[in-house]
């Protein structure tokens, strides 16, 4: 379990990037915090690892206040996907993803007898272990972000917009592999992006963001599409947008599930 | 022509590379005074480059005082040195230790400036220590242009410890000195190709250390 307890964040510039957070991620789940650029998502996400460290209030980790785990410790324990993936290009993906362990004390040869069993998981081919960063395609490389994240086994997941430079075809695919890897693996999992959709595919539960990291709606995706807070939310979702606007058309005696402008999404299952 | 072919005869003759003045011992002085220098110039430099690049602090000031060192005249700087310190080659490794510095500090935070900021951003989020993403992230990725400061150092220095022996007996510069001195044409210009060819020799290791360093790996295959 996450807890954000009253959260703030004003950098030395002046910028206020949260105003006041409270939240809790409950244990092995998946939040996604989503809203649109600089509302303060990442600065949330790195509070929990203690690469931004809060003007005011505590995260908690399983009633633990952060601030009293020693930085690399906590960030060792906890797995951490970027936006930029920053995997190291002097070396091999096996030992990228063996990175951690042996940051652990893991023997280097364990460490990267495990990371090829990781390659497995994210659904990457063994015969790129020996490859380096800049040999991969932008999706594989985020994969092995992925595996290196998940490398020390952590509790807790932070994924910080990790398909946000992918194109849409490869995105779809990752984002349906980490639903899969989540019901496998069950970490508690907070997940940052400024794409709706992608928040409604991966959440268990989705908090709506706007600026300085105010709570505009906290809930199930469903509930957020039954029932949108207020207009903010609203258009965020694009709930009265053709996409989202669907009605079920009769189509030679067959019930075609239509968007707003009359084009086939679907068909009612039986 | 016969200036050539005067300097070529000079270094052809094998007595000219014997004894205690000879080009052999000239030759390992020189190379001794390069090589301290650098080294004892790269202790200085390096760490303090590192720290600036790593940090991202005190850039401004490093660069006003590299700036301001470059502007002094080695020739000058030696002069006033030695009139303090007197003949030897304390004077003149100081003043190519001056020389050596900036050009090494520089391509120190410049290295480390220039790793990719994901990659150290990355590893420090995963739980590396500051001391082990310098040793481990910064400093590889920053090797080949540390070593493209080195190689400039070392070509300024191996020119320019030729003022050593203005004011120590020491090093190829005494073959221009006397020569010069004594009217020996062909001697200075051999002992000046002596030293051309030694600058040549170095910036080629260097180039190929520099080259075999790049440890970010081409497109196909391993490095
Ligand atoms: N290190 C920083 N220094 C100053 N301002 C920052 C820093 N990091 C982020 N900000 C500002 O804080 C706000 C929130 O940023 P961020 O948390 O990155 O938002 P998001 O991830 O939602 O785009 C933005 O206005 C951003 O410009
Ligand atoms: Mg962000």
């Amino acid at each position: 379990m996450i807890e954000f307890r009253d959260v703030s964040k004003r950098y030395p510039d002046g910028t206020v990037a949260v105003e006041s957070f409270s939240f809790v991620v409950p244990s092995h789940e998946t939040v996604v915090f989503v809203g649109s650029s600089g509302s303060g998502k990442t600065t949330l996400l790195r509070m929990v690892n203690r690469m931004v460290d809060p003007t005011s209030g505590t995260v908690l980790i399983d009633d633990q206040d952060v601030q009293q785990v020693d930085k690399v410790q906590l960030r060792r324990s906890i797995g951490y996907v970027l936006q930029g993936v920053g995997l190291l290009p002097h070396r091999t993906i096996l030992d990228n993803v063996a990175t951690v362990p042996m940051l652990r004390g893991v023997s280097r040869a364990h460490a990267r007898k495990d990371a090829l069993g990781l390659l497995d998981r994210v659904g990457l081919d063994r015969a790129l272990a020996t490859r380096y960063p800049s040999q991969l395609s932008g999706g594989q490389q985020q994969r092995v972000g992925v595996a290196r994240a998940l490398a020390a086994d952590p509790n807790i997941l932070l994924m910080d917009e990790p398909f946000g430079a992918v194109d849409p075809i490869v995105r779809a695919e990752l984002q349906v592999e980490l639903r899969r890897l989540q019901s496998e693996l069950g970490k508690t999992t907070v997940f940052v992006t400024h794409d709706v959709d992608e928040a409604f595919k991966i959440g268990d539960r989705v908090v709506i963001l706007s600026a300085g990291g105010r709570i505009e709606q906290a809930d199930t995706p469903e509930r957020i599409v039954a029932h949108p807070a207020n207009d903010f939310v609203a258009d965020f979702i694009g709930a009265r947008s053709a996409r989202r606007t669907l009605r079920v058309q009769d189509v030679d005696g067959r019930e075609v599930v239509v968007d707003g402008d009359g084009r086939p999404v679907g068909m009612l299952a039986t | 022509m016969t200036l050539v072919q005067g300097a070529l005869d000079w270094l052809g003759d094998p007595a000219n590379w014997r004894g205690l003045s000879g080009i052999q011992q000239r030759l390992v002085e020189h190379l001794a005074i390069t090589g301290a220098v650098i080294l004892v110039a790269a202790l200085i430099a390096l760490p303090l480059g590192i720290l600036v690049g790593h940090t991202r602090r005190g850039r401004g000031t490093v660069v006003a005082l590299t700036s301001g060192v470059r502007s002094i005249p080695t020739l000058g700087l030696l002069t006033i040195l030695a009139l303090n310190l007197g003949i030897g080659l304390t004077a003149p490794v100081l003043a190519l230790i001056v020389l050596a510095i900036p050009p090494l500090l520089a391509g120190a935070y410049a290295g480390i400036e220039s790793v990719s900021v994901d990659a150290v951003d990355a590893s420090r989020g995963i739980g590396m220590t500051e001391w082990q993403l310098v040793r481990a992230v910064e400093v590889p990725l920053a090797l080949p242009v540390i070593v493209g400061g080195l190689r400039s150092a070392t070509l300024q220095v191996v020119a320019t410890a030729t003022l050593a022996a203005y004011v120590a007996d020491a090093g190829l510069g005494r073959f221009l000195f006397s020569g010069l001195k004594q009217r020996q044409y062909s001697e200075m210009l051999g002992g000046a190709i002596l030293v051309a060819t030694l600058a040549l020799v170095l910036e080629t290791a260097l180039a190929l250390m520099q080259r075999v360093l790049t440890t970010v790996p081409p497109d196909t295959g391993r490095p």
